[in-house]
């Protein structure tokens, strides 16, 4: 008994070592040794959108490819608790689906040097797909009016004259629209809220939060969740992150007085057109999207997400190095990447210039 | 028979028993008759597939129905009970498997195949965004944080137990057993933010994560249960062991470490491994204080770890577009996450079996 | 010179170094506890402070005050334990007694594994086969039940699309406890004095009397606990509740409709990401009831538990 007891100890003692002492086979086990004698090193730590998430690992990895010696982190928690984590310094840069608020910039931010304030970068933009699942429907046309009629419940089966008024050779079943929204608090919400109360003020009449105002239909938590109760329930619709779509039906929406089909390039146009929020530093390129973009083929349903980082930060190595990641990111080559990976519109030549501009200020 | 029955006192040596078999035949004949209204429903065209669970779930009450009146007609109210209660009981039983069998079913049929593939666990995820990739750093994390947790609150937990079974009389004990209830209700999230605070308090760095501030929001969550669990178990050690001892000259302590504690170790050590299951699949509080990194990390107080349990979660949350290389990985980790503790369990069986007294059952 | 005082030679037995060292070290332990529930209470206290004493309408995404708000979570939360348990403990006694009274020996050996094996499936998990196996299987049913049996309050309403409704989540958390209070029950069960089920035996008591007579009685603190440990659990689950259920801000009793109250601790799991300034305290907040309900719930089984006094070996 007692050598067994003994036993057991060493084997416990002995597997413990193996595992401490192994190496995961795909990271270098030695820092490698680089020519440039610019070499970057250190970590970065990240908090925020989970909109970002795909893209943000992406960056990551390239960069990371690029600059051994760099760790960078990227929570996706959420855009709340990246804002919350940058504002008292838990993270050197964050990533927000809405710019700082007014009365976030008036405060003191953690990782700032204290006479400078944080600025928002877009770095990723996303089309929101309005996603549906109805066995035979391959072509649905929605405008702002009937996708607010069927997101407050007041439209509830899938024939409503409404539908088949904007649908005539579509064949729509006579089954209930079960409507899939997100239950946490979210920037897609927010974004589509703001899509629908610009262009359907008298349906959409509540606020356009990041909370779904109404009591319709089902809730399921995060995009993933999302799609999960889409794709399993039949005659659902839901407002989705484009790149989680799939293989689900997507509306094609009244724009001005033409139907635009959902696409990167429409998505990139919207925001490219769209004016900068006023009264902002000049660094801080946050965007007041328009919503009522009637040109051909835009896609006014967009999500814009921004990379907040400091102007001047702290600790100048820190700022070396959100610099470097930001530029990365920003860059054509990142920007390519992410729409590759995550279906996102690239930014177009003019928003890129002014966004590598504002980067090459940071310190 | 029914006359007898009901008019006089029914006598469980006079009555009729039911043939050996009875009972076999009756759940088979049951099961059978319900597969074949399901059948019927389907060929009906009222389902599109077979309802194998409604079957055999229907199947089961309409036995426990049987058993009972037929047991009834022959062999009276006493023994009608019996049998009612045992099928009942089988019942239970069978009901709690089948939502455990359809999960873990789901686990390994969507895992497995993941979980074999070369590199799964001798690679992090640094740099990996599509296929590829591997656990060893959700590994390392898991098995670095939990050993933390379980060394702080096994013996916190073990000692109060001990408190309060043998010592403790009065208030104090009282407030104990009462605050410890308490406990097993804190919500694993604010667990998670009261470490996060608690740290961020102690070091003065807002960005504080790691991999110990993690260990201590589990053993929050882990102390309780052991208390609670062990205490249950030390209880039930009879007075008549104890006072054994006392006679023989025993101190009380060595009565406790050498009599009473290892009397309970079979339970005390599933109380332990139960509490461990309980926090080692933890998400939430993992996800705030000890943060999320794709790279490998050994250093249990510095920077972020990565757990097995917030890995397969991120893996679902935050799928690519390429969504089925991320569903695996979280199907495998969780695989991977009960493997580990069924490994655990049975060293704990083992431990157990080493240490406690050779008693009959 | 005085005298020196006259002291009584001490007896060295009876109070020995080693219980000294043992017992005061028991004691620290389960003051370590206390402090640990002081620190938290203190936590969520300071920080709720700034939500609770906000001016109406300050609370972001909150109209009215912050009472309006935590009351159907507060609602959810009790409902959705008290479902779980309803549908767990019954079933976690039946299984512990199979194992440790029906089920053959060797059998139960094994039973008794896999039941601990399956305590350790993590939350995630069950989230995850909650909203992608469950829910989907058992929505058809739940339409079943709203056609032919809405006349019972519960099932009428509205009924869901997707499966996702407070019944599912009361299942998959009944699930998630029933290994541990099954655990903990088996325990007890196992310890029940096995002279008194001989005896009882002997006195040609059939096999239920004899539980009924000898086992139960013993166990009742044992079920009790177990009871309590697995509410404690479904109380506070945050990840299933947050991935299974869809919620809304209601108090309501139908189980199958779409619009379900949410529990305190999966609203702060859905909402806590996207929380800032106020937002956070108000969450915390939320946690703080959830404490005290805890509190509360756990006052009340105490004082049925200590009605009963219970029988223990080391009385």
């Amino acid at each position: 008994m007692k050598f067994s007891r003994i036993g057991s100890i060493a084997a416990v003692a002995v597997a413990a070592t193996i595992v401490l002492s192994s190496c995961a086979s795909n990271e270098a086990a030695a820092p490698s040794d680089s020519n440039s004698a610019a070499a970057l090193t250190g970590t970065l730590a990240g908090i925020g959108s989970s909109a970002q998430g795909t893209a943000q690992t992406n960056w990551i990895k390239n960069f990371q490819t690029e600059n051994p010696d760099v760790t960078i982190n990227y929570d996706p928690q959420g855009s709340g608790a990246g804002r919350t984590a940058f504002i008292s310094g838990a993270a050197d840069f964050a990533g927000s689906d809405a710019a700082l608020k007014d009365e976030e910039l008036s405060g003191t931010f953690g990782k700032c040097a204290p006479d400078s304030k944080a600025i928002d970068l877009p770095v990723y933009i996303s089309p929101i797909a309005i996603a549906y699942n109805v066995d035979g429907l391959t072509d649905l046309k929605l405008d702002a009016d009937t996708v607010a009629g069927i997101f407050k419940g007041t439209i509830k089966t899938w024939n409503d004259k409404a539908i088949t008024a904007l649908n005539p050779d579509a064949t729509l079943p006579s089954a209930k629209i079960t409507v899939v929204h997100r239950s946490d608090d979210s920037g897609t919400t927010q974004n589509f809220a703001q899509w629908v109360s610009a262009n359907a003020p008298t349906v959409w009449d509540a606020e356009a939060t990041q909370t779904y105002p109404y009591k319709v239909g089902d809730a399921a938590k995060g995009t993933s969740g999302v799609a999960d109760a889409v794709k399993s329930s039949p005659n659902s619709i839901t407002y989705i992150d484009d790149s989680a779509a799939g293989d689900f039906g997507k509306a094609q929406l009244k724009v001005g007085d033409a139907f635009s089909t959902i696409s990167a390039e429409g998505a990139a146009a919207v925001v490219a057109k769209s004016p900068l929020v006023e009264g902002r530093e000049t660094n801080d390129l946050a965007i007041n999207i328009d919503r009522k973009n009637t040109e051909a083929n835009a896609w006014p349903l967009v999500l814009v997400s921004y990379l907040i980082t400091c102007q001047t930060y702290t600790d100048p190595a820190v700022g070396t190095l959100v610099k470097a990641y930001a530029g990365y990111v920003a860059s054509a080559d990142g920007q390519t990447a992410a729409a590759t990976a995550a279906k996102s519109a690239p930014l177009s030549t003019d928003l890129s210039s002014k966004v590598a501009a504002a980067i090459a200020t940071i310190k | 028979m029914t006359a007898a029955s009901a008019g006089t006192m029914t006598n469980s040596l006079t009555t009729g028993r039911l043939p050996k078999g009875t009972i076999w035949m009756l759940l088979l004949g049951s099961w059978a008759l319900l597969a074949l209204v399901f059948l019927f429903v389907q060929l009906a065209g009222g389902t599109t597939t077979f309802n194998l669970v409604g079957a055999i779930f229907l199947g089961t009450i309409l036995f426990d129905i049987l058993v009972f009146v037929i047991s009834y007609l022959v062999e009276g109210v006493r023994r009608a009970k019996d049998r009612l209660v045992t099928s009942l009981v089988t019942t239970a039983f069978i009901v709690a498997l089948l939502p455990l069998i359809s999960l873990l079913y789901t686990v390994v049929l969507n895992g497995f195949a993941r979980m074999i593939e070369p590199g799964f666990f001798s690679s992090s995820m640094r740099n990996v965004t599509d296929s590829g990739g591997g656990v060893l750093h959700a590994i390392v994390g898991t098995v670095e944080i939990t050993a933390f947790a379980t060394l702080i609150s096994v013996p916190i937990g073990l000692l109060t137990s001990v408190y309060l079974v043998e010592y403790g009389r009065g208030v104090l004990a009282r407030t104990i057993t009462f605050l410890v209830d308490v406990m097993t209700g804190i919500p694993s999230i604010v667990a998670g933010l009261f470490a996060l605070a608690l740290f961020v308090l102690l070091t003065g760095q807002a960005g504080y994560r790691s991999g110990f501030g993690g260990s201590i929001a589990l053993a929050v969550l882990m102390i309780p249960v052991v208390v609670r669990s062990s205490e249950e178990i030390l209880k039930l050690v009879p007075n008549e062991l104890r006072e054994a001892s006392y006679a023989l000259g025993v101190p009380k302590w060595l009565t406790i470490l050498k009599i009473v504690v290892p009397t309970s170790i079979a339970g005390i050590t599933t109380g332990i491994t139960l509490a461990i299951a309980r926090v080692i699949g933890e998400t939430a509080p993992l996800l705030i204080v000890a943060g999320f990194t794709s790279s490998m990390n050994y250093d249990l107080f510095k920077d972020r770890m990565m757990t097995l349990s917030v890995f397969a979660y991120d893996q679902y949350a935050n799928q690519g577009p390429n969504s089925a290389d991320y569903l695996n990985r979280a199907w495998a980790a969780a695989l991977t996450l009960i493997l580990i503790v069924m490994a655990l369990n049975l060293i704990a069986r083992l431990i157990a079996r080493f240490f406690s007294p050779k008693l009959g059952r | 010179m005085t005298t020196p005082p006259f002291t009584l030679p001490k007896r060295k037995t009876t109070v020995r170094l080693g219980d000294r060292i043992f017992s005061s070290s028991t004691i620290v332990a389960g003051s370590i506890i206390l402090a640990v529930l002081a620190a938290v209470t203190l936590f969520l206290i300071a920080q709720s402070i700034p939500a609770l004493v906000a001016k109406q309408g300050t609370l972001p995404g909150i109209t009215t005050n912050f009472w309006d708000y935590v009351g159907p979570l507060v609602f959810g939360t009790l409902w959705a334990a008290l479902l779980a348990l309803l549908i767990s403990t019954p079933i976690a006694i039946g299984v512990a007694l199979f194992i440790s009274h029906y089920a053959p020996r060797r059998v139960a050996q094994v039973l008794g594994y896999i039941v601990d094996l399956l305590a350790a499936v993590p939350s995630v998990v069950f989230g995850l086969w909650g909203a992608k196996v469950l829910a989907p299987t058992i929505q058809p049913f739940y339409e079943w039940l709203n056609t032919n049996v809405g006349w019972f309050p519960l099932f009428s309403g509205d009924v869901t699309g997707t499966g996702r409704t407070i019944l599912t989540v009361a299942i998959v958390l009944g699930v998630m406890v029933l290994p541990i209070m099954t655990a903990v029950c088996r325990e007890i069960f196992l310890q029940a004095p096995r002279l008194h089920e001989e005896a009882a035996l002997a006195l040609g008591a059939t096999r239920w009397e004899m539980i009924q007579m000898a086992v139960l009685p013993f166990a009742r603190p044992g079920i009790i606990s177990a009871v309590m440990l697995g509410l404690g659990r479904a109380l506070g689950e945050t990840l299933v509740v947050a991935m299974v259920l869809s919620p809304a801000a209601v108090v309501s009793f139908l189980v199958l409709t779409s619009q379900n109250p949410n529990t305190i601790a999966g609203n702060i799991a859905l909402q806590y990401p996207e929380a800032f300034g106020l937002g956070v305290n108000t969450l915390i907040a939320t946690g703080l009831i959830l404490f005290v309900i805890t509190f509360i719930v756990n006052a009340i089984a105490r004082y049925v538990v200590n009605r009963r006094k219970a029988f223990s070996g080391a009385n």
